[in-house]
């Protein structure tokens, strides 16, 4: 069963983002909402992990979110999709359950 | 598809009910059925009616309120997390010996039974929290 | 009180520590209900979530109920399959020695004791969490 993970804390906070990665299953996909956001940028400690991981799992950030806190669109790592509120909606019914990473 | 929603933080000091509502409202735009809002751990302060923000700012709870006229939305508050928090409609607050009550119109107080029938009913479960 | 049979799998991810946030208490509310509605609940305790099941916990000093006792009532809900991430432990330095003994009484076997720990890696945590129909995380 094919299953979104969403998370929405930043990596430089605490370990969900990590956590949330080494727990999904390969044709999982993760959404990355809320600060989250911030995991999905280039050129910072954690792209690496998250470029490695898109061999393994779909990637989404949601752009509204990354907009908010002034982050530029093109310095999403390349792989990750942006997505607005509708394609967060259109995620969590295309997969078979929804797991929020609180 | 019918999706059920669980909100488990207040307003404001996260984003996590604005999230919802973004959410809630691009699934009805897309035709989708809400089948419930559940509010639970400190979720359950979206549903006072005497918060009073800066008129420039959003006021989260009539938001939810409105949608939930429009729609027809059931907003369901989990009882047990309320009464910690002094979450109250009219029949707690006489039950418990309370002034007053303080619930938006639009949201229901009921017991955590509706969270997990909302599960079983639901095709989908959305949580949203810190 | 299930619905019209419907069961589906619930599973609950605790990751916080107890007493610091009130998410392991009111997690564990709800995972009392869900049992009550006659549905496959199974939970699984990860990152500082495996904080939750220490043994010895005293609250006294901090004017905070203990809840820890509640954890061994689950075998009496039917809750039989709890999911212990081995590596959070080790990360932690704890054992499963460190952790409260959780059982459930096989009433197929003259009601004996059984255990509901499962200690698994992460790999095979996330094939469970994908078998779920519905994960709610606290």
């Amino acid at each position: 069963m094919s299953m979104l993970h969403t998370v929405n804390k930043s990596p430089f906070e605490n370990s969900t983002v990590t956590s949330c990665i080494s727990m999904c299953a390969k044709d999982s996909s993760i959404l990355f909402i809320e600060d989250a956001v911030i995991s999905v940028m280039k050129s910072t400690k954690f792209t690496e992990m998250i470029e490695s991981s898109l061999k393994d799992f779909k990637m989404y950030a949601l752009k509204p979110d990354l907009e908010a806190r002034g982050l530029s669109l093109n310095n999403v790592i390349e792989g990750v999709e942006i997505v607005g509120y509708e394609d967060f909606v259109d995620l969590t019914t295309e997969h078979d359950s929804v797991q929020s990473w609180l | 598809m019918k999706l059920g929603i669980l909100i488990n933080e207040g307003p404001y000091q996260h984003q996590a009910s604005d999230t919802a509502l973004q959410y809630v409202k691009a699934a009805i735009k897309k035709g989708h059925e809400i089948y419930r809002v559940f509010f639970y751990n400190d979720g359950v302060n979206n549903a006072t009616r005497l918060a009073t923000p800066p008129q420039d700012d959003r006021n989260i709870t009539k938001e939810w309120s409105e949608l939930a006229k429009n729609h027809n939305i059931d907003l369901v508050v989990c009882v047990a997390a309320a009464q910690r928090r002094g979450i109250l409609d009219k029949g707690e607050a006489e039950r418990n010996g309370k002034d007053s009550d303080n619930i938006e119109e639009g949201f229901r107080i009921s017991g955590l039974g509706q969270l997990v029938e909302a599960g079983i009913q639901a095709d989908r479960l959305i949580t949203f929290g810190d | 009180m299930s619905e019209e049979g419907i069961v589906k799998k619930f599973m609950y991810v605790n990751r916080k520590s107890p007493y610091g946030t009130i998410y392991a208490l009111e997690s564990l509310e709800v995972v009392l209900i869900t049992a009550a509605f006659d549905q496959d609940v199974s939970l699984t305790f990860t990152d500082d979530g495996v904080y939750q099941l220490m043994k010895d916990q005293k609250t006294d000093g901090i004017g905070m109920k203990n809840f820890s006792s509640t954890y061994s009532a689950l075998g009496d809900y039917e809750i039989k399959k709890i999911f212990i991430d081995k590596e959070s432990l080790e990360e932690r330095g704890l054992s499963v020695s460190d952790l409260q003994e959780l059982v459930w009484e096989d009433e197929d076997e003259d009601y004996a004791e059984k255990s509901s720990i499962n200690l698994v890696s992460r790999a095979e945590l996330s094939n469970i969490m994908s078998q779920q129909d519905i994960v709610m995380s606290f």
